[in-house]
């Protein structure tokens, strides 16, 4: 299969020295990103971006992602020893692991979150090595209004299947489109927007915003639980990580199912997070142990840990085949890929196959590395969160001014940060989803571009958009799913009213 | 003897009153947004949308939306509904969140005149100091450290430029 010829160039291209030292690195840094507070994953990324313009585009896509990587493990770490989850998506995690190692099973704990996310991520690796490119050629089809009914769907899906209220989760679409348009229009060239000022013809820099929602909102929301770490202590040793691989195999199935709900969720916008509690609750119900969930299973760490990574990786999916970011860190390498002036969607497999493919040899080698990485280094990352917040915590502050300031090298966006911060603190309180805004925010000109294409060769007629099977059925799904909410509302009154 | 603390543990602003305040003002962003686009001109010219079509209709989405949620917020406020009783920050933790954040901002505010470094040195030795209660002896090593690594890091090795002020001038950079 020409997709296994195609792998192994990947491989090639990964196999040299200087990658796999940036592998190695990347892997570092994300697992010491995932594990502090306030520099999450996508934050994470956005700060380290700038400092890869001067690598070639597929060295630092690789470290970018082994850094994406290490912060997937990273999470787990907090969530077991210190009942903090570090990411979203470890929260489940949180459930079983931290009992366990509150019973002294932190090490087993620990292995089965590392060993269960290599699993997951591996599975969804094989995925997008056979899937990505058969979507990629069939998205070569895809025009203007076929791309635009691609990211409609996108967005209508957040609000079909978010949860809360969907008022809000399109409030928060809507600010992230609109900060989108802020500056120069790309089409007339005329500035919206800017109210005459000189700094905001730059426009928002999505990674800007990225740090100040998720980094600064984050230290800001975790100041509020005081500034105390308390956690468990751990240690891994080989007699550890070999007992519990030998009791992993027992949980096939659970693995096997969590990977595949990750990957189908993780495709989607939808995301990491709520593939792990999805992936929790189905494991419960199907499970022999099923009501000793929460005090402290095996099961109920593999469960949401295997399908957080599925999810994670299955998130690049869409960004590299259709320029749709499946999460808000997938987000931030898909600002890379545009920074770097390459144009992600089906093309890229053709134009840059060293790339594509490189990239996706590295989540093999990634993968690999990060496992024996991680499971080696636990006790000294536990060690960091005992250093005392009080001085953790300015250090991150720094860094995240650092991070905000050399995206432009304008002292202006650190101000800005700043504001996001606030903003993402007090929306985070108010359940004013982020991940669509940021999305909006990264996909908003591409999204408003396609859409005025589509016009164009439509000569201004809306009907372009059912004009064919395909963009017909992308389309109908999408208002299926931006009007789900309704449905489901109406559906609820209409059995309550008939008395059963 | 009932100290001011005690009393102010669980008090703080309710949730429901923020909820008001920032649909208001995602109402009047909203309605800001819609002004400008109009003003670009937010109509159909003969070959596509013109410039302000887009952000007038987000910006009339966000203010509908937004009004619904203030709606709301004002219905659940007048039934007494728990989310919206239930307290949004209590003064203990919002005077934590603000010590983080005023320094923070100062720190911010102060980068154009002063560079990052010399600002970061302070900013972290003040923090270890006030919050963390570290005597000078010990915060003013990690205060240098950081901007050292960094502009190490940074400067020399990442070939990244930050922001400089009067006394790296004096210095040579």
């Amino acid at each position: 299969m020409s997709e296994l010829a195609a792998l192994f160039q990947g491989f090639a291209v990964v196999l040299d020295p200087f990658n796999l030292l940036l592998i190695c690195v990347g892997i570092t840094l994300g697992v010491l990103i995932g594990v502090l507070p306030g520099l999450g994953g996508a934050n994470g990324v956005a700060i380290l971006l700038p400092l890869t313009f001067s690598m070639s585009p597929t060295s630092a896509i690789i470290m970018l992602s082994c850094i994406y990587w290490g912060a997937l493990f990273g999470g787990a770490i907090t969530s077991i020893l210190f009942n903090i989850p570090g990411e979203p998506w470890s929260v489940a995690t949180t459930f079983d692991g931290y009992p366990m190692a509150q019973q002294g099973q932190a090490g087993e704990a620990l292995t089965a979150a590392f060993t269960s996310s290599f699993f997951g991520a591996f599975v969804a690796v094989i995925m997008i090595t056979f899937v990505a490119p058969l979507v990629a050629n069939f998205a070569l089809q895809f025009g203007p209004p076929e791309f635009f009914a691609v990211q409609f769907l996108a967005f209508a899906s957040f609000i079909g299947m978010g949860r809360g209220s969907p008022f809000k989760i399109i409030t928060s679409m809507m600010i992230g489109f609109a900060l989108a348009a802020v500056g120069i229009d790309t089409v007339t060239g005329q500035l919206r927007l800017t109210f005459g000022s000189i700094e905001m013809l730059r426009g928002f820099e999505f990674l800007v915003a990225v740090i100040g929602l998720f980094g600064i909102g984050e230290i800001l929301l975790t100041m509020e639980e005081g500034l105390a770490f308390k956690g468990k202590s751990a240690t891994i040793n080989l007699k550890v990580v070999v007992q519990t691989w030998k009791i992993l195999p027992r949980y096939w199935i659970t693995s096997i199912r969590s990977s595949l709900i990750g990957c189908w969720m993780g495709v989607t916008p939808a995301g990491a997070t709520p593939a792990s509690f999805m992936s929790y609750g189905v494991a419960k119900r199907f499970s022999r142990n099923g009501e000793r969930f929460g005090t402290g299973q095996i099961e109920g760490v593999v469960a949401p840990e295997t399908a957080a990574h599925a999810a994670g990786t299955a998130a690049l999916l869409p960004m590299i085949t259709l320029g749709i970011p499946g999460s808000p860190t997938a987000a931030v390498l898909l600002s890379g890929l545009l920074i770097w002036g390459l144009q992600p969607g089906p093309l890229l497999f053709v134009e840059q196959p060293d790339f594509v493919w490189g990239l996706i040899a590295s989540m093999y080698i990634g993968n690999i590395f990060g496992l024996i990485i991680v499971l080696t280094t636990v006790p000294f990352f536990a060690a960091i969160l005992r250093v005392p917040f009080s001085i953790i915590a300015p250090i991150i502050l720094v860094i995240c001014a650092i991070g905000a300031y050399t995206v432009n090298n304008a002292a202006f966006d650190i101000t800005l940060m700043l504001i996001f911060g606030v903003v993402g603190y007090v929306f985070k309180k108010l359940d004013y989803p982020l991940a669509p805004l940021v999305l909006a925010l990264v996909l908003g000109d591409m999204a408003e571009s396609s859409f005025r294409q589509a016009m164009l060769l439509s000569q201004g007629s809306v009907s372009i958009f059912w004009s064919n099977a395909l963009v017909g059925t992308i389309f109908g799904l999408g208002v299926l799913m931006l009007f789900w909410p309704l449905i489901q509302w109406a559906w609820g009154r209409v059995r309550v009213a008939k008395p059963a | 003897m009932q100290d001011k603390s005690t009393a102010n543990v669980n008090r703080g602003p309710s949730t429901g009153a923020i909820e008001i305040i920032v649909a208001a003002l995602l109402i009047g962003f909203g309605v800001v947004v819609m002004w400008d686009s109009a003003r670009i001109g937010a109509g159909w010219a003969s070959d596509g949308p013109r410039a302000g079509y887009f952000p007038f209709y987000i910006g009339s989405i966000i203010a509908a939306a937004s009004a619904v949620t203030l709606a709301q917020a004002i219905a659940g406020a007048r039934r007494r509904d728990k989310k919206h009783t239930a307290v949004f920050v209590t003064l203990p933790k919002l005077r934590l969140v603000l010590s983080v954040l005023i320094p923070t901002a100062v720190f911010v505010l102060v980068i154009p005149f002063l560079g990052i470094y010399v600002p970061a040195a302070i900013f972290i030795c003040l923090f270890m100091w006030r919050l963390g209660g570290y005597p000078f002896r010990k915060s003013i090593p990690v205060a240098l450290g950081m901007p050292i690594v960094s502009f190490v890091t940074f400067e020399k090795w990442f070939l990244v430029p930050l922001p400089k002020g009067p006394l790296e001038a004096m210095l040579g950079y």
